[in-house]
């Protein structure tokens, strides 16, 4: 387990003070320098997060380089997560939680049919809302986000272990009401987020639930 | 090792250590990938052939099928939620999908300088590059590299999630089948695994050879390996039209 440190940060300071609902995206531009707080207001929930670099869409958040380079399946302190183009776009520089997942993705209604049942398909989804922003967003816009950059994704808050002999399980929740983690960009960065709706699985009791966002220069 | 049918093989082709390859293979083929020497990796990517928007997903591949690797058995799915190949045999258990390609940086730190100009064809390569070389002959680029499968190599994890990569995993020989269930677009780099543990530069030669498959019947074992696997398939179906 990752070791936890808490922050020194006042949310009475920051420049940004957001709260997501369950369900719904949010995208925002944190420059480099800033510090991004993801606050899981509630506990288990699931945090769907992408990062873009401010200047070029190309360059965007990359699971497996994060993986590779970290040398690391899970996110905690001190994980420094890496762009497609190998440089690093942010360093997790506060955790309350200990563990965020960088393999389980994001939920769509196609991957609800596989996992749960055919008839899922029309239950709302992570992947409908990271489209229902890059078609509304203005910094999707200015970009130029389609399907395209939607890559695998980090979850904040969720915990998908893996065992050394490569089983892969959805656990309950380690995050609690209150719990947070911190981020300090290294670049310009696109923050697109998709505040979990997942009904289908006990990773967030069945209740997905509001999120909040602080950012301090 | 399933001898291929002589009278269904369609083409053989050796893709030599540390190069690039692409092409399509039409739903009803197979591809074998047999490690020539020993200590290959073949990092792949696949797209829908006929609308490369979708194109392999790690998460939902490895989720849904509730494993960190790939193995016979298993499938690898689009995010679409269908299922663009099926691992129908493989001679190793393992095969990496989490570490994704090396870069040029990676590889220049690691083992030094090659260019052309001095070495010819025997210049250091790295699997980014091969993969966007290929991409790009299709109108594809960066933006439709996403994590993909590094067959051939097996890289595992402790209890708090620190990697570390198995050498000597792929002995010369090692093979894996892959049967395509949609028209596929397939990419792939035979550059070393980016945690490869080993000092000097040692891609390995790879054979590829296709052929015509047997027909996936109601109890083929992808298909049935799991629920998941069943309504994938049936998405695969409804789309390629052939649903029953």
């Amino acid at each position: 387990m990752s070791k936890l440190l808490e922050s020194t940060l006042n949310p009475a300071h920051a420049v940004l003070d957001q709260t997501c609902l369950a369900g719904e995206p949010w995208m925002a531009t944190v420059r480099a320098g800033q510090t991004l707080r993801i606050l899981d207001l509630e506990g288990n929930q699931a945090v769907d997060t992408l990062f873009y670099s401010a200047l070029d869409a190309q360059e965007r958040y990359s699971a497996a380089d994060t993986i590779a380079r970290n040398g690391q399946l899970y996110l905690g302190l001190g994980s420094r997560l890496y762009s497609s183009a190998g440089r690093v776009m942010l360093s997790i520089t506060a955790d309350t939680c200990g563990r965020h997942d960088t393999l389980g993705g994001a939920c769509s209604s196609e991957s609800n049919t596989v996992r749960y049942a055919l008839d899922k398909r029309a239950m709302h989804s992570c992947r409908d809302s990271f489209m229902h922003a890059i078609c509304h967003c203005h910094e999707a816009g200015v970009l130029g986000l389609g399907k395209r950059d939607i890559a695998p994704n980090i979850n904040f808050f969720m915990n998908v272990p893996v065992t050394p002999e490569g089983h892969l399980s959805f656990a309950d929740g380690i995050s609690g009401a209150g719990k947070y983690v911190e981020l300090k960009a290294e670049m310009d960065v696109v923050v697109l987020i998709s505040n979990c709706p997942q009904l289908n699985n006990p990773c967030n009791g069945y209740n997905p639930t509001p999120i909040r966002l602080l950012v301090w220069d | 090792m399933n001898a291929i049918p002589a009278d269904r093989l369609l083409w053989e082709e050796s893709l030599p250590g540390g190069n690039h390859w692409s092409g399509r293979l039409r739903r009803g083929t197979a591809l074998r990938l047999t490690d020539l020497q020993g200590g290959a990796n073949v990092s792949a990517l696949f797209y829908n052939a006929g609308q490369p928007l979708e194109r392999y997903s790690m998460p939902d591949t490895l989720k849904s099928q509730h494993t960190g690797f790939l193995t016979a058995g298993h499938v690898c799915q689009s995010d679409m939620g269908r299922v663009l190949c099926s691992i129908t045999a493989d001679s190793l258990g393992w095969h990496d999908s989490w570490c994704g390609v090396s870069d040029a940086a990676m590889v220049l730190a690691r083992y030094g300088e090659k260019r052309y100009q001095q070495h010819r064809n025997a210049m250091h390569r790295n699997g980014r590059d091969n993969l966007l070389i290929e991409l790009a002959k299709w109108g594809l680029g960066a933006r439709d590299l996403v994590p993909g499968v590094n067959f051939f190599s097996k890289v595992v994890p402790d209890a708090d999630g620190a990697l570390s990569h198995v050498g000597g995993h792929s002995v010369a020989g090692s093979f894996v089948d892959l049967r395509f269930e949609m028209d596929t677009l397939v990419v792939l780099s035979s550059a070393p695994h980016p945690l490869d543990a080993r000092a000097d530069y040692a891609p390995a030669d790879v054979q590829l050879a296709a052929w015509r498959a047997d027909p996936v019947g109601a109890d083929d074992a992808c298909r049935t390996q799991c629920p998941q696997n069943g309504r994938a398939f049936t998405n695969t179906e409804r789309y390629c039209g052939a649903a029953a």
